[in-house]
């Protein structure tokens, strides 16, 4: 029963976030601590922050037309009434993304901590990831 | 242990690397004709990753290839063209060489170079890189699997202090110290308060005395390459007054130079800056010229100096 659950959920969760977020389904989602902007969204899908191509404009390196999606997220972080957990996770070193988890729910993946896994040569996701 | 790596690690010492310029036909002679110039001054050398988004020798074959020829290379390795698997072979690769020096970073897309048609990758970004390598350094593949005995390596990363957000790029250098980098080769900045500012806030928050700070500077022939800088380079303007002084002089060369000179004098004289990175595109006696007029050959080691006389016989 739950195995049949599962992908409409991710229907679900792509019919809810699409429109809002323009998700990409990468099935682990980090959105609360981008300031509720996709990083993969970005054209590089950077998960650590805005590379050195931002234009003077604020422009994105790879669609100029398009306003940097980090530095989006950098000014929706402080400026949407988001918890203080999120915002200070805000800094945290995400870990490179599973890409067997793309297309599959990550809500699913949150509830069963799927996508809290991290290659054990990188350690815990919370660990070493501290910016001093 | 790396020179670079002592030279940062001593903390007394005025760093100076450069860059080699890319090789495309010329082969191993080609090498050796730019360390002929360059040797002589530099602590470290970068063997670029497809710089600018253009295809050229690889990033691990000119290491090697310097290494060889008896000069420290710093291995440039960027996200856009390699995935993890490949990114963690040509590090441990080269470090099978003697390549210790490693500086990590995302990389421009491929939209800058002349094929814009290629698939990018950016299977990893810069910070996830500088861990992945720092990774490695620590004995392990990124799956856990054992890599003994572990390479030594040394790791880097680039920041731009001038792109926006400003005031996120300190944020952004911490994540990459915390990652594992040493040593910071920044971007070139034509606005000296963007750099000053930069300099300070990492300085406030400490940041400079767990990484050195290398502002790069770039030499250049006159105002229509700062004119192409400010035009295509993402995310490097160039002031127009800067452009236009350039641009007015007589001897456009030897303004371009002093432009150069005075940005070097400036990035030097920031507490916290530690040495400057070079960036060549003039081919020419101006970069040893740079040196010398900076006074950093004096501060160069007596090692350094036989070790460079030996190798120039």
């Amino acid at each position: 029963m739950a195995s049949r659950l599962i992908p409409l959920i991710a229907r679900a969760e792509h019919a809810v976030k699409a429109p809002v977020f323009d998700c990409r389904m990468c099935g682990q989602c980090v959105l609360h601590s981008t300031g509720m902007t996709c990083p993969m969204t970005c054209p590089k899908t950077l998960r650590n922050g805005p590379c050195g191509g931002v234009r003077a404009d604020g422009g994105c390196e790879v669609k100029p037309e398009m306003r940097c999606v980090w530095l989006r997220a950098f000014e929706r972080s402080r400026s949407l009434p988001l918890p203080p957990v999120w915002k200070r996770e805000f800094n945290d070193l995400r870990p490179p993304v599973d890409n067997r988890l793309k297309g599959s729910s990550s809500w699913v993946n949150l509830l069963d901590g799927r996508d809290q896994k991290t290659p054990k040569g990188w350690g815990p996701l919370h660990a070493g990831c501290e910016a001093s | 242990m790396s020179r670079l790596e002592r030279l940062v690690e001593d903390r007394s010492a005025t760093i100076v690397t450069a860059e080699l310029p890319v090789v495309d036909g010329g082969g191993l002679k080609d090498v050796q004709h730019h360390l002929n110039r360059l040797a002589p001054w530099a602590d470290a050398i970068n063997a670029t990753d497809n710089a600018a988004a253009h295809a050229h020798a690889s990033n691990v074959a000119i290491a090697i290839a310097i290494q060889q020829a008896g000069v420290e290379p710093i291995l440039q390795v960027v996200c856009r063209d390699k995935n993890r698997l490949a990114i963690q072979a040509d590090i441990v690769g080269a470090a099978m060489h003697g390549v210790e020096n490693v500086a990590l970073l995302t990389g421009d897309d491929v939209t800058a170079g002349d094929e814009p048609e290629t698939r990018r990758v950016f299977d990893l970004d810069g910070p996830q890189a500088i861990k992945v390598a720092r990774t490695l350094a620590r004995g392990t593949y990124l799956s856990g699997r054992r890599l003994d005995p572990a390479p030594h390596l040394f790791l880097g990363a680039v920041e731009n202090p001038a792109a926006p957000p400003a005031e996120y790029r300190v944020d952004r250098m911490a994540k990459k110290i915390a990652a594992g980098a040493r040593f910071f080769q920044l971007q070139i900045c034509y606005i000296p308060a963007r750099l000053e500012q930069f300099v300070q806030r990492a300085r406030d928050r400490g940041l400079t005395t767990q990484a050195a700070v290398l502002p790069t500077i770039c030499l250049l022939r006159g105002a229509r390459a700062l004119r192409f800088i400010d035009e295509h380079v993402p995310g490097i303007s160039v002031p127009s007054e800067t452009i236009d002084k350039v641009a007015r002089s007589t001897d456009q060369a030897e303004a371009a130079y002093q432009l150069a000179l005075s940005q070097a004098g400036h990035a030097l004289s920031l507490p916290g800056v530690r040495g400057i990175h070079i960036t060549d595109f003039r081919h020419d006696e101006a970069a040893a010229r740079l040196v010398e007029e900076l006074g950093l050959r004096q501060s160069l080691s007596k090692e350094h100096d036989a070790h460079n006389s030996a190798f120039a016989v």
